[in-house]
């Protein structure tokens, strides 16, 4: 018979006791109640809970709602274009303020075009509050011009941050060589740094696309009647007795950022190989 | 021969017509971010000196009883003035379940953190992957999903109840200890991502040479990993209190109007309250606590960058 | 006109403008205080299809005087001209001239032929011309076959030669090279060496070619400036520069040198009777029309001396044999000499030993002729 050695496993300096076991907790935390809300939504049940068996009836229900219809394609026209025009403007100031000997007042452009993560959205939304009141009673300008603006400001730094990445990783030297070989300041724009800033602007626009479409408080507090997105619609429903078609809705939305989300981290995993 | 000529300095010129290049590229977005964000700051400011409306909105009159009335309650019967019970504690209750939140997260976040930058290299982005993809999703929809979890007929409280251990559900919901747990979890990923950051460059052969000196596991935590990444620590908890002082919908959705939060209040005065002034007045008085706390991160990370290299 | 520098080869047709003239170029970084001179009053002449080397070690200017010409900075005095037009402060895609980084920055979006065309296509060359120049391109670096390949996936040296085929396409009139082969291997670099110096006889383009590594530099050249602290401090052949050293700085930092200390006696012409500390007298050719006086420092080749046996009165120097360093081509001996000093001889190894020299014995150095070259400084 062999004798029975108890093998000790080999010292790792990185272990610590207990720290797999909390991640591993984290880890579950994170994703249980997402998987909860996304089982419920399939729920045949009146109301959320208790489960009474598998149907999609919801979804036809949310699909079928025009309210959730109108919502969806504001929410959408709304992020296409808040994360077109943050990400253009993004662009240009991340050309403007990366890749430059430190000049006068660079501190003061990082501060503004960071100002929107350091400021409590709340208060944000309330200063825009005030100010599009001021505007529409003045003016009487009404429309979706105030949201996509509201947007479109506070997208700008989530736009800004890949790109800059992108930008300070990119070699100087490139842009150089193509000046060497003749090329004008405009050529070397659209044919060396655009290309190669491509992969940092399409992660720019989809995180504004993203962070767009999920703002629920500046919204909540600049749209005129009439004007739900489908988080504020969400929002309005949660006061009222939820239905598994409120789940029904957010897995789709969270179905659509998280395939974006995912796109990206593939997209960024291709390039950087 | 010719003489070289030391005309106008054309390195400076051309460094000039750079910055204004670089001027006039960020411009745009400049522009837009001044309309649309930090110019009507300056506004609320305005407004929190102006007397309220009748039916909302303001009346373009200098006035401080919006400051006044962030602190002191002056009943409109017989006109005794009292310290503002119903704001202090909103107030406190905006700090103190900020704090708790930050400690719990940088608690769950730290271990977390530092397993990921244990794994083997290639694993380690689908590993932060997993941590920013609830980030990158619905901040209302992720609020209630836990509102399901914990409300009396969620999982919680059925599990509890089907495993015999309670036979009456527990009242989560609408209590201050939903308000952190939600804020917990929606805000995890803000506390271990810049703790992520700050391990991975943790160079571990400074590890190495602590156990070579004879340290155990839990002197080599407190001893060389913690104060390693200690900007880490700073910059995690700075980003989770910050929102979290700010919360709005965690505290709506699972406080349910009962546990009101600043941003509650704020919205309270701007909808029901009908008092624009006071409302602005709490806005400032929230900037102003981030700003301090933002103030705070800045000073210890220059002096902690300042006296490390 | 134009005044030449150094021991160009002397025009006896029409005189041809120089490829590149510097005239008393000064670059300076930061300012106030913080001012640092990069270029300090640099003139210099570089003549048409000549491999000139810009030689120092690294912050000698060498790369900033290349990048002046190139024009991705501009001198804060003085004046580039190529071929006697003033090209200082012309952007660097008005100059006809191309230049190969150290890093090759090939444009990673881009194929093989793709970087290879960009400079043609810039300036808006024919559709065929352009085919056919990259065609003739790719044969003249041997790349032929990977001219679809994207350059990521290119090994170093092959980045180096589509560099090379890229700057050498536009046909400039002169190729700027910042230390293209210092990311190479040794066996590598051996042979691109070779390769580059056969490019230049094949093209005809002037090459300014900028490197640390002195062996390169002798390889290729056919003039060296060597650079120190933004000044040159001589220019010449590889054989005038290993020889007749100008300074201490150059005679130290190419090949290895012994500094003895010399009186000189008599000058006449361009020879000077110098005595040594030993008392033997030698001759010393002189560089140019220079008359030193007194006692000087001089400078000896390891190889330029032999090693004899006993310390009679045939060496110019006596001492005691104090190291052996066996160098498989070739034997070093440390000598120590009276004066405290170590002195290095270097012969060549035979197939069969002939001497046996053992450590502690007294030795003597006989010179060869010429051997002795006396230093300004």
């Amino acid at each position: 018979m062999i004798p029975f050695i108890k093998k000790r496993p080999p010292f790792s300096l990185k272990r610590q006791p207990g720290f797999g076991l909390i991640a591993g907790l984290c880890f579950v935390m994170l994703y249980a109640p997402i998987i909860t809300l996304v089982v419920y939504s399939f729920n045949a049940g009146k109301y959320i809970s208790p489960w009474e068996g598998f149907s999609l009836q919801w979804y036809v229900a949310a699909w079928g709602n025009e309210a959730v219809q109108d919502a969806t394609m504001r929410s959408l026209f709304l992020a296409v274009q808040a994360g077109i025009y943050s990400t253009v403007l993004a662009t240009m100031a991340a050309l403007g303020t990366t890749r430059t000997r430190p000049f006068r007042g660079l501190m003061a452009i990082y501060a503004m075009i960071n100002q929107p993560l350091m400021v409590p959205e709340i208060v944000t939304a309330v200063a825009l509050l005030i100010l599009f009141a001021m505007i529409k009673s003045l003016t009487g300008i009404q429309g979706m011009f105030y949201l996509v603006i509201a947007h479109t400001a506070f997208c700008i730094p989530f736009a800004y941050l890949p790109i800059r990445a992108r930008l300070e990783g990119m070699d100087l030297n490139l842009e150089t060589a193509a000046a060497d070989l003749y090329a004008t300041p405009w050529k070397t724009f659209w044919r060396v740094t655009l290309p190669l800033l491509f992969p940092g602007i399409i992660a720019g626009s989809m995180l504004a696309f993203v962070i767009s479409l999920d703002d629920v408080v500046i919204t909540e507090f600049i749209k005129s009647s009439g004007q739900e997105t489908l988080p504020t619609y969400m929002l309005g429903q949660l006061r009222r007795v939820v239905t598994p078609e409120i789940n029904a809705i957010s897995t789709v939305l969270l179905g659509l950022s998280i395939s974006v989300v995912c796109l990206l981290f593939f997209v960024e995993r291709r390039s950087r190989k | 021969m010719r003489i070289p000529k030391a005309a106008s300095n054309p390195v400076s010129d051309m460094q000039r017509s750079r910055t204004r290049k670089n001027w006039l590229l960020s411009a745009p977005a400049l522009v837009v971010l001044a309309a649309a964000s930090s110019g009507p700051l300056l506004i609320v400011l305005v407004y929190s000196f102006l007397s309220a409306g009748e039916y909302g909105g303001v009346v373009w009159k200098f006035s401080t009883d919006a400051w006044f009335n962030v602190v002191f309650f002056r009943d409109i019967f017989d006109g005794t003035t009292t310290f503002a019970d119903a704001h202090m504690t909103i107030l406190w209750r905006s700090v103190r379940l900020s704090f708790i939140t930050t400690l719990i997260t940088l608690a769950a976040g730290f271990p977390t953190a530092y397993f990921i930058a244990t794994r083997p290299r290639r694993n380690r982005s689908l590993w932060l992957f997993l941590i920013t993809v609830p980030f990158w999703t619905n901040l209302l929809i992720r609020t209630f999903a836990i509102l399901e979890v914990i409300r009396n007929e969620g999982l919680i409280n059925i599990g509890l109840q089907t495993l015999g251990i309670i036979d009456k559900p527990i009242q989560m919901l609408y209590t201050d200890f939903a308000i952190m747990v939600g804020m917990t979890y929606v805000y995890l990923p803000l506390m271990v991502l810049p703790l992520y950051a700050s391990m991975e460059r943790l160079n571990f052969s400074l590890v190495e040479a602590a156990y070579d000196l004879y340290a155990t596991r839990h002197k080599v935590l407190h001893r060389i990993i913690i104060p390693l990444v200690k900007p880490g620590i700073i910059a995690g908890s700075i980003l989770v209190f910050i929102p979290s002082l700010g919360a709005f919908v965690t505290p709506r959705v699972l406080g349910g109007g009962k546990k009101m939060m600043l941003g509650n209040l704020i919205e309270l005065q701007f909808g029901a309250g009908r008092n624009w002034p006071l409302g602005a007045a709490l806005s400032v008085t929230l900037l102003a606590l981030v700003m301090a706390a933002l103030l705070m991160y800045v000073r210890t990370t220059q002096r902690h960058s300042g006296s490390v290299r | 006109m134009v005044e030449k520098q150094g021991t160009g080869q002397a025009n006896t047709e029409a005189p041809l403008p120089a490829a590149i003239y510097a005239e008393r170029v000064t670059k300076a970084f930061g300012e106030g205080k913080k001012k640092v001179l990069a270029l300090d009053d640099v003139s210099l002449t570089i003549e048409e299809n000549e491999f000139f080397t810009l030689l120092g070690p690294s912050g000698c200017g060498k790369t900033t005087l290349l990048r002046l010409i190139a024009g991705f900075d501009q001198p804060t005095a003085g004046a580039i001209m190529l071929r006697d037009r003033d090209i200082s402060q012309l952007p660097p895609n008005q100059r006809s001239v191309n230049t190969v980084f150290q890093d090759y920055a090939l444009f990673p979006h881009m194929t093989v032929a793709k970087n290879i065309s960009f400079g043609l296509e810039m300036l808006g060359k024919p559709k065929d011309y352009i085919k056919k120049t990259v065609g003739d391109m790719l044969a003249l670096v041997k790349m032929e076959e990977l001219r679809d390949r994207r350059t990521d996936q290119l090994s170093g040296g092959q980045q180096q030669r589509v560099a090379l085929a890229r700057a050498l396409a536009p046909r400039p009139q002169v190729l700027l090279l910042d230390e293209p082969l210092s990311a190479l291997d040794y066996k590598l670099r051996k042979e691109m060496q070779i390769e580059l110096k056969q490019l230049q006889l094949e093209t005809g383009i002037t090459f300014i070619f900028v490197t640390h590594d002195q062996e390169e530099a002798l390889t290729m050249s056919d003039r060296i400036a060597v650079m120190n602290a933004g000044r040159i401090l001589q220019i010449g052949t590889p054989r005038q520069i290993y020889n007749q050293p100008a300074d201490r700085f150059v005679a130290s930092f190419i090949g290895r040198s012994n500094f003895i200390s010399v009186e000189v006696l008599s000058v006449e012409g361009r020879r000077a009777r110098l005595k040594l500390s030993s008392g033997r007298e030698v001759i010393s050719p002189l560089p140019d029309n220079w008359v030193p006086r007194g006692r000087v420092t001089a400078v000896v080749r390891p190889e330029y001396a032999q090693l004899v046996a006993g310390s009679g009165d045939e060496g110019d120097l006596q001492g005691v044999l104090e190291n052996i360093v066996y160098l498989g081509t070739d034997t070093q001996y440390h000598i120590r000499l009276p004066d405290e000093t170590t002195f290095v001889t270097r012969s060549q190894n035979q197939c069969q030993e002939t001497e046996a020299f053992e450590d502690g014995q007294s030795v003597s150095v006989v010179f060869k002729p010429e051997a002795v070259q006396v230093l300004r400084s």
